[in-house]
């Protein structure tokens, strides 16, 4: 009896097993397919930045050319096109992006701690407020903001895409939620006991309990505005002001008479590669932010 | 979290903290930290958002060197904006309706899928290793600039990019991606697709990861299937978290630009079939009518903020109908 028994048992565990294993090997054929999907683009990009203008010619192979220093040079000396000046892209938009991340970061915080650590008159109205506004996109009021800085002559400066970013709602609720978990306000209290003024606090102990969270907007924040497209071809009309995404919105334009593949390729490799090596870096703490920045509870 | 429960939530907060500093007042350090903060967002929003309004209800254009207006036009915008144009349709509803096809195609496939994904993710049957490999590459093309992204796959199936040199030399005839309505518009979900369903997998994993393990642990031992813990457990545990990220994700859809913008190069071929409401904005702004752009503007404040609330009211009363049943 107790035999018979324990064979059945055997059994099932055995067609449970390949059940089980059939499972596994579906589930890892889906994964690889959609990660296969993600990088396939990519790949045709990175080969193809390695071939020129004969190599891109004619019937298409998807492996390594020869020419990824000839293009790599052109693309920055970007002979014939007036209007593309990888160099100067690449610096512009590292100024606005890096500077972008610092503001923003810096003054989300502050904000963030205001409403956390104080009780001042208004204060309610504030944080609802900052949470109300915080879905409204920016392009609802780009065409006021475009014409203030027209009016004003203020088109055609850098900082103009800069300053508006110390008033970032959903970095500063980010912000909030990390204080709420982080900091006891018994540790003000005692900075405060030893005589430090209410902005070294924040400048000396805050801050510092802050750096995870603070790290991980300022990278949002950079990548944010490193592809950043609309406000900016909005506002910078001065070759020289130009940041690399309205060079690439150019560049399409110029397509059907661009004659270089070869370079073009080579340009969005240059635009996509800082970013992409950062996210290759630091993917596991910006994949935890991903999550802990949007939903919370 | 939905809005809503965010500022229910913080008034608790702030109704629960007491009152602490009798003695020396420290407020006033809190409003001076928080100057920064409202001052930028008058300047740059408030006022321009003030601005924008103020410029629908003008006339105010440039045709050619001429400059009209700008003359105070009450609601001639708004009508001129619903007025049928010399092809016979409304342009903003043609506009909307294609933000909306856009989203919808790229939207479905991406909700399915990083379901899916965060189930399989956080499955305690299954165990998968090399998650975390699978994370970086999902979550890899939303880091991407769109604007790069755009012209990438443009490249990859204009006329002479190297799909349609497959095609040929597999003795094939070349296909014209880029003026077929179908594949405009599926190249542009497609981008839309690869860029959010690694961001879509990774909240829905984190709201899978929120509910206790001991509610499947019982499911299974009452001997439901992996079908049946989806759709009875999981699913409505998991349903404020996937509306949080169908909200955003519609907000988003409405602002969708560089993508279309730059594989277009903005002009929504064929035929218009693929011009957002940013990118008619973009043109009108562009082409220096600001009446008709403040218009545009305020309608798209308008159904951003009358989509959000009708989604969350939608759900509020399928709970309802839920819990009677």
């Amino acid at each position: 009896m107790t035999k018979v028994n324990l064979r059945i048992s055997f059994e099932m565990d055995k067609s449970a097993k390949v059940k089980h294993i059939i499972s596994k090997i579906l589930a890892y054929t889906f994964l690889i397919l959609m990660a296969a999907l993600c990088l396939f683009f990519f790949y045709i990009l990175i080969v193809n930045s390695t071939k020129d203008k004969s190599e891109l010619i004619g019937a298409y192979t998807p492996t390594f050319g020869t020419s990824f220093f000839k293009n790599f040079w052109n693309a920055l000396t970007s002979p014939g096109n007036s209007y593309l000046d990888i160099p100067l892209g690449l610096l512009n938009s590292f100024i606005v992006a890096s500077l972008t991340a610092v503001v923003t970061t810096y003054f989300s915080a502050l904000t963030a701690y205001a409403v956390h650590a104080y009780d001042f008159k208004g204060k309610t109205f504030v944080a609802t407020f900052v949470l109300a506004i915080m879905m409204i996109p920016s392009q609802v009021t780009s065409l006021g903001f475009i014409r203030i800085a027209y009016e004003l002559q203020l088109t055609n400066y850098l900082f103009m895409l800069i300053l508006p970013t110390i008033a970032a709602p959903s970095v500063y609720f980010y912000m909030l939620q990390y204080l709420k978990a982080t900091l006891p306000l018994d540790l003000v209290e005692a900075s405060r006991m030893d005589g430090s003024s209410e902005f070294m606090t924040f400048n000396r102990i805050v801050l510092p309990i802050m750096k995870p969270a603070l790290a991980v907007q300022a990278i949002f924040s950079f990548v944010q505005s490193w592809n950043n497209y609309y406000m900016p071809s909005l506002l910078l009309k001065d070759s020289s002001k130009h940041t690399l995404p309205i060079m690439l919105g150019l560049l399409r334009s110029q397509q059907e008479s661009q004659a270089d593949a070869g370079q073009v390729w080579m340009v969005i490799l240059i635009s996509i590669l800082p970013v992409v090596l950062v996210y290759l870096v630091l993917s596991k703490s910006i994949i935890k932010g991903v999550t802990s920045g949007s939903v919370k509870g | 979290m939905a809005i809503s429960e965010m500022v229910l939530k913080n008034n608790e907060l702030f109704a629960r903290a007491p009152r602490k500093h009798k003695g020396v007042s420290y407020g006033k350090w809190g409003l001076i930290f928080i100057i920064p903060f409202i001052l930028a967002y008058a300047i740059f929003t408030l006022i321009p958002q003030v601005v924008t309004i103020g410029y629908s209800f003008i006339e105010y254009y440039e045709e050619g060197l001429t400059v009209v207006g700008p003359n105070f036009a009450g609601f001639d915008n708004y009508v001129a904006l619903f007025t049928p144009n010399a092809n016979g349709y409304i342009e903003i509803l043609r506009f909307f309706g294609n933000t909306m096809i856009l989203w919808l195609i790229g939207a479905i496939p991406q909700f399915a899928v990083a379901l899916f994904l965060s189930v399989l993710f956080t499955s305690t049957r299954l165990r998968l290793k090399f998650t975390g490999l699978f994370k970086t590459i999902f979550y890899l093309p939303n880091v991407i600039m769109a604007s790069a992204f755009a012209l990438l796959i443009y490249q990859v199936f204009s006329d002479v990019g190297p799909i349609n040199a497959m095609i040929t030399s597999s003795g094939g005839t070349a296909f014209k991606f880029l003026d077929q309505e179908v594949t405009v518009r599926s190249l542009i979900a497609l981008m839309n697709y690869l860029m959010w369903f690694g961001n879509t997998t990774l909240v829905l994993m984190a709201g899978i990861q929120g509910i206790d393990e001991s509610v499947f642990e019982s499911a299974r031992i009452d001997g439901a299937n992996a079908w049946q813990v989806f759709k009875d457990m999981t699913m409505p545990l998991l349903k404020p978290i996937f509306i949080y990220c169908l909200i955003t994700s519609l907000i988003g859809g409405l602002q969708m630009f560089d993508v279309p913008q730059i594989l277009t190069d903005g002009h929504g071929t064929p035929d218009f079939s693929s011009t957002t409401m940013v990118m008619y904005l973009n043109m009108k702004i562009g082409g220096h009518n600001y009446g008709l752009a403040g218009a545009v503007s305020v309608l798209l404040f308008f159904i951003t903020g009358v989509l959000s609330v009708s989604v969350f009211r939608l759900t509020g009363d399928r709970n309802k109908q839920g819990r009677g049943q």
